[in-house]
């Protein structure tokens, strides 16, 4: 059970609550298409302090919040928080904590989650720590996929691009290897998915290393893609070979299965053409409007909302 | 084997006697125990020695020196052989084999530069035993990353 829990890391979260969280933001997802308006977290309040810059993931744990009816308090800047002037995290947090029910953060240092979660007082959710782990959007990844395929069994997954600095990756990989998937990684040798991740995995015979797309195009179900940042190349030569392969045009998508589909955590550069969007398999978008209602569900089950 | 050509070191009256180092880690186990000749303790050490199967080893021998728990936990991560006596009145009262710790706390610093617990932070690092085959490696319970064996002797002898 969830209730009162941090989540940190996708360890911290069993099978069973995966799929709970699932229904419950289901649930959610079509109440609010209907227009109905959800109370559960009415008088509540989450603090977001993210003390690194995030779109995204900021956005849809604030929207989730207040699409539950609580409310929400953050730092603007990171820059201006009392971080800047030497205060530890510890201390940040505890002070966060006496203001609010529920604190989603994100931090450039790996671990700052989990230290988080042990001085405050209320739960913590980890929105990313440096190269670490980012177990929300890894549930609404893998709520993505489940919505499509009413499984998360039976299915061949391709991870494709920067598999070692990426976080998302390195969560979802964890997670859904506790299922019964086959998953691809297809990376340039130099960012390959490190041996501290594969290390953790249950069942790492159902893993395998490529660093050529062409060969898994035509048996994949779910395409993971993830930037690769032109900063992780000495040689930009070497970034522009790398991108040309590893990049989803119109072209690459006609040999996908018709049923398979794309996802990545955004923001994307040159990764997914923009040819490729209205291409029914595109569901990239759609995967960041699930952060919301996931973040609902998570939210409404930590803190204990009927 | 004559008395002669067998004793190299004379017995202690009380303390420990570390056997079964690996070879040339002698320097290394008294440098984690942070034994110098400063320290005070009289030390004797014989390196690259025959052992009974044969092998090389190292042997350490300090008097009047009582091993903490984590003294015990860094000369398994140094020399995962090792055995200790512990001599009283010249006599062995104890011996066994020293073990590589389930958690570790507050003894190695993460190798991960970006691990909050190379930040000033007040928390202190926390590791746990992974074993994979024969290989033995170190979890951070803060970051996740692994440390092996080897890279945790090099961290923590300085």
């Amino acid at each position: 059970m969830l209730t009162k829990k941090s989540v940190v890391s996708i360890g911290d979260i069993s099978n069973d609550d995966i799929f709970r969280v699932f229904e419950r933001a289901s649930s959610f997802k079509q109440k609010l298409s209907k227009g109905e308006k959800i109370k559960t977290m009415d008088g509540k309040i989450m603090a977001t302090l993210f003390f690194e810059p995030s779109t995204r993931t900021r956005l849809s744990f604030e929207s989730a919040m207040h699409r539950l009816g609580g409310g929400v308090i953050s730092v603007s800047e990171p820059k201006s928080s009392s971080a800047s002037k030497g205060e530890t995290l510890a201390d940040t947090i505890r002070m966060a904590s006496s203001y609010s029910d529920i604190i989603a953060m994100r931090h450039p240092m790996e671990g700052a989650a989990r230290l988080a979660s042990e001085f405050s007082s209320v739960p913590v959710l980890n929105g990313g720590d440096g190269s670490g782990q980012h177990p929300t959007q890894t549930l609404l990844d893998l709520f993505t996929i489940w919505e499509k395929f009413k499984s998360l069994d039976d299915l061949n997954i391709s991870m494709v691009g920067d598999l070692k600095y990426g976080r998302t990756v390195h969560s979802l990989l964890r997670a859904l290897n506790r299922f019964d998937t086959t998953i691809t990684l297809i990376s340039p040798e130099s960012l390959e998915m490190p041996d501290h991740i594969l290390s953790t995995l249950d069942h790492p015979e159902k893993v395998t290393k490529g660093t050529d797309i062409n060969p898994i195009l035509e048996k994949t179900d779910v395409f993971y893609v993830t930037r690769i940042q032109k900063e992780r190349f000495v040689d930009l030569n070497d970034y522009a070979k790398v991108i040309g392969s590893y990049s989803f045009d119109p072209e690459t998508v006609s040999k996908m299965k018709k049923n398979a589909i794309i996802m990545h955590p955004l923001p994307r550069v040159d990764e997914i053409s923009p040819d490729v969007d209205r291409d029914p398999r595109a569901f990239y978008f759609k995967q960041a409007e699930n952060g919301v209602y996931v973040r609902m569900a998570l939210i409404d089950m930590i803190l204990g909302g009927a | 084997m004559t008395e002669e050509k067998t004793l190299k070191i004379s017995k202690i009256e009380d303390g420990i006697v570390i056997d079964h180092i690996k070879a040339g880690s002698a320097m290394e186990v008294l440098s984690v125990l942070k034994i110098t000749s400063r320290s005070g303790f009289t030390v004797s050490m014989l390196m690259n020695v025959r052992s009974s199967n044969g092998s090389l080893k190292d042997i350490v021998k300090i008097e009047k020196k009582i091993l903490k728990k984590k003294e015990l936990d860094l000369i398994s991560m140094v020399s995962p052989d090792a055995t200790i006596n512990i001599v009283e009145k010249f006599a062995i009262t104890e011996k066994f084999r020293v073990s590589l710790p389930e958690n570790v706390e507050d003894l190695i610093k993460c190798q991960n530069q970006n691990c909050i617990t190379n930040a000033k932070e007040p928390v202190k690092s926390v590791f746990k035993r992974e074993k994979t085959g024969s290989r033995n490696n170190y979890r951070c319970q803060y970051c996740e990353r692994t440390m092996s064996l080897e890279e945790i002797r090099n961290s923590i002898i300085k």
